[in-house]
């Protein structure tokens, strides 16, 4: 289903495929804030979906409406055709191992090492693996983002940029058929910010993954984005590929792009 | 009329702590079970206080030793020396303060730690990966707090004693067995077991207080400071309330 209150825009990538998630007349609010309302929203198989906004306009809200950890006030989010807040906790979480979740803080366990970081995932729904195949799993996704050497190593001992890596290694042990980035670009220097976007497409072509993305950095929206979507008011305002979205004529649009 | 703000929060987060707690039980009781979580932190929270406890003990029960001596030597009972000191220590001083010690030292680390990892979105992140945090947290620290609190009031028992046999012999002579065989003959199962149980309460009000004030912790960093303080303040307080109870309902079963 398509969104009826957007500005509908060219997409870059047009192929659609099966809807991983489908939300459908979303409210959310708190207290008297309706941070989001009747907002609807398709996510395709294979598509990398940026959602713009601005500050406490509900991004975060709506990622973590998806994957359970705030109950909507009504509404319908179906992701791989089970409408989230009507799951029992058993169901939730089977449904949470096939999506991945990459926080704005990054959330490692500053109590365990990068490798037990990597291994709690695994250790828990994983159980059929051995000692070697966890370990060779565990180094997989370390090569994969590029620090296999901060295995042994303590989160505190590592980068802003190195976390990142690392909780997205850690997102990806699992192999998530769906990542939510919630800002993965922010507080990095603009260099890292870019290789951090060139993991992230890389890994989503090599693991097949969908992704959300909530972004304020333009260049990794551009980068990424297969298809953008501008939430304002808590509604999906527009939506559209990059140079559509910049040359948009409604102001409240272009000024993401200025 | 409407009650007092402060009277409305106290009210409020009583009735807040009381839900946590239930949930506790709903939660503890339901597969699967954390074990490797609850024994890593049996080590964390029992291994690693004893030093503290074991210290704490050996000077309270020398230093008890000494300030009752002159008021017994006044009386000509200053034989009787080993039997108050082991009765005082046994029934209240060392179930109350390792418990008021353990408050301290692990009320305050789980506080600043679930709180530390509420604010990183830590807890988010275990709950997005599929794992239950409340079981993998707060069950198996509040059952560790529980299961080695008890351990931990034995130890520092024999260790006081010991602190008070030492405290003895620097103004008279006494041998270790005369010692001990008088604090065996004047303690009775009347003593021990109503201390013993009642640590068990101490032990699991700690661990829940400070699990309560960690996972509800809010306004950043700042936050977890607070939830580590109040996490040691209120899990003293209740320290001294259960006290309170254990003490009516021995007397009122004739425990004496």
């Amino acid at each position: 289903m398509e969104t009826e209150n957007t500005i509908q825009g060219t997409i870059r990538n047009p192929k659609r495929t099966e809807n991983v998630i489908e939300i459908r007349g979303l409210h959310m609010s708190f207290g008297s804030n309706r941070v989001l309302k009747d907002f609807n929203f398709v996510l395709h198989k294979g598509e990398n979906v940026v959602v713009l906004g601005k500050s406490g306009s509900g991004k975060s809200v709506l990622i973590k409406c998806i994957i359970g950890l705030l109950s909507p006030d009504s509404g319908s989010i179906y992701v791989f055709g089970r409408n989230i807040p009507e799951l029992s906790q058993a169901e939730l979480d089977s449904i949470r191992i096939r999506v991945g979740f990459l926080f704005q803080s990054n959330a490692l366990y500053d109590s365990m090492t990068v490798r037990e970081n990597l291994e709690f995932p695994l250790r828990r729904h994983r159980l059929n693996l051995n000692k070697e195949q966890v370990n060779e799993l565990v180094m997989e996704m370390l090569e994969n983002v590029g620090l296999p050497y901060t295995v042994n190593m303590m989160p505190s001992e590592l980068s802003g940029g190195m976390k990142k890596r690392i909780a997205l290694a850690r997102t990806l042990i699992l192999k998530p058929d769906i990542i939510l980035y919630d800002e993965p670009t922010t507080g990095l220097d603009p260099i890292t910010g870019r290789e951090i976007s060139e993991l992230m497409l890389q890994l989503q072509k090599k693991y097949n993954t969908s992704s959300i993305i909530i972004s304020h950095d333009m260049k990794c929206v551009e980068f990424i984005a297969d298809r953008i979507v501008v939430l304002i008011n808590g509604t999906a305002y527009a939506e559209g590929d990059f140079e559509n979205l910049r040359l948009h004529k409604d102001p409240l649009v272009h000024s993401f792009f200025d | 009329m409407p009650l007092p703000l402060s009277t409305r929060k106290i009210l409020a987060e009583t009735g807040a702590l009381s839900r946590f707690t239930g949930k506790f039980f709903t939660t503890g009781i339901k597969p699967r079970y954390e074990w490797n979580e609850l024994i890593r932190q049996c080590f964390v929270i029992g291994y690693r206080s004893l030093p503290l406890v074991a210290l704490t003990g050996f000077i309270m029960g020398l230093v008890l030793t000494m300030q009752l001596r002159p008021s017994l030597v006044d009386y000509g009972v200053e034989s009787q020396l080993p039997a108050m000191v082991a009765i005082a220590i046994v029934r209240e001083i060392g179930p109350v303060i390792t418990a008021l010690i353990f408050a301290g030292k692990i009320g305050s680390s789980i506080g600043a730690e679930l709180g530390s990892m509420k604010v990183t979105e830590q807890i988010d992140a275990m709950e997005v990966s599929g794992t239950n945090p409340f079981k993998f947290l707060v069950v198996t620290r509040v059952l560790s707090a529980t299961l080695m609190l008890p351990i931990l009031v034995i130890l520092s028992d024999v260790i006081s004693l010991y602190g008070s046999y030492l405290g003895v012999n620097i103004r008279s002579t006494t041998s270790f067995n005369l010692f001990f065989s008088q604090v065996i003959d004047n303690l009775s199962y009347s003593d021990v077991i109503p201390a013993f149980i009642k640590s068990y309460f101490f032990g699991f009000a700690v661990g829940i207080i400070g699990c309560f004030k960690g996972y509800h912790s809010n306004k950043g960093t700042e936050g977890v400071g607070q939830s580590a303080n109040s996490a040691v303040v209120v899990a003293s307080i209740m320290i001294f309330i259960l006290d309170l109870i254990a003490v009516q309902i021995t007397d009122l079963l004739g425990i004496n």
